[in-house]
């Protein structure tokens, strides 16, 4: 369960309307790839993530951040059912997919990351603290049904 | 961990532009700590929400000065952290995780005030370098 207040409610689907979904989702993919290189285990079959570059221009780490970044807008319109939303992509990623869930906070923060360098100044401290407890609600959210 | 000739470039490059406005990047990344990570306040209790501007600005200069000092000394961030590693050790004794929401505070400044320079590259340096920093500074906890 993630508990935001009316503020970071207000907040949060405020800045996440000018949030260019596809856009800020491949970034937000492609960094953690680049900042976290022992994450590109789950992408062999990725093709070229040889340099930042590579990973930063790749198609398929900008098509599947965005679907990524898109899935994560599902849980920004139902923070009060993460669980419920996320029910089906937490097993996929245990039973199918086999993602440590740590990756799931290590991504979160780097989208964090992608929203403060889009957003500068409208990124308050405020907008970052709401901002860190959906990502930590929807980390949780996927590991839930981690068996 | 050692950072690569490449890394070592794009922290000093982007240290060039930290160092133009330090004090004001410490004073936003601690008051981003406390703010998104409040139990961090439980190492400040000296600090007076009133004033609470002015010590973040204070301590905020004091933690730059340090990141800068690694910087400038990168090939040796033990040494030039020596007398930090030791205060951190026996007399601050910050829990190690931390270091952690602290680094992440900053490279979220950093992002916010340097868009253009923050790219995936120098996310990835200096996440490495601030990995670095607290491994040192937490070398001697025991």
């Amino acid at each position: 369960m993630v508990h935001l207040t009316a503020e970071e409610k207000a907040l949060v689907t405020g800045l996440w309307g000018k949030v260019k979904v596809d856009e800020f989702g491949g970034e937000a993919l492609g960094r953690l790839l680049v900042v976290y290189p022992w994450t590109q285990r789950f992408f062999d079959s990725f093709g070229d993530l040889s340099s930042a570059d590579a990973v930063m221009g790749n198609p398929k780490v900008k098509a599947h951040g965005a679907k990524v970044l898109q899935s994560m807008g599902d849980g920004i319109k139902n923070l009060d059912n993460l669980k419920g939303t996320f029910s089906k992509l937490s097993e996929l990623h245990c039973d199918k997919l086999h993602v440590d869930p740590e990756n799931f906070r290590l991504l979160g923060n780097v989208l964090v990351c992608v929203l403060a360098r889009h957003f500068g100044k409208d990124f308050t401290p405020a907008a970052q603290a709401a901002f860190q407890k959906v990502v930590v609600g929807v980390a949780n959210a996927l590991a839930a049904k981690y068996h | 961990m050692s950072l690569t000739t490449n890394e070592r470039t794009i922290i000093l490059a982007m240290w060039d532009k930290i160092a133009t406005e330090s004090e004001e990047i410490g004073r936003e990344t601690l008051d981003r700590l406390l703010t998104v990570f409040p139990q961090a306040k439980t190492y400040f209790p000296h600090f007076d929400m009133n004033s609470r501007s002015a010590q973040l600005r204070a301590h905020g200069a004091k933690v730059m000065s340090a990141i800068g000092d690694a910087a400038k000394n990168i090939d040796n961030v033990s040494g030039a952290l020596a007398r930090l590693s030791e205060m951190h050790a026996y007399i601050l004794r910050v829990d190690p995780v931390n270091f952690k929401l602290l680094s992440h505070c900053l490279l979220v400044t950093l992002a916010t005030h340097f868009p253009a320079d923050f790219t995936a590259e120098a996310h990835e340096a200096w996440d490495k370098f601030m990995s670095l920093v607290s491994s040192v500074l937490t070398e001697k906890y025991r």
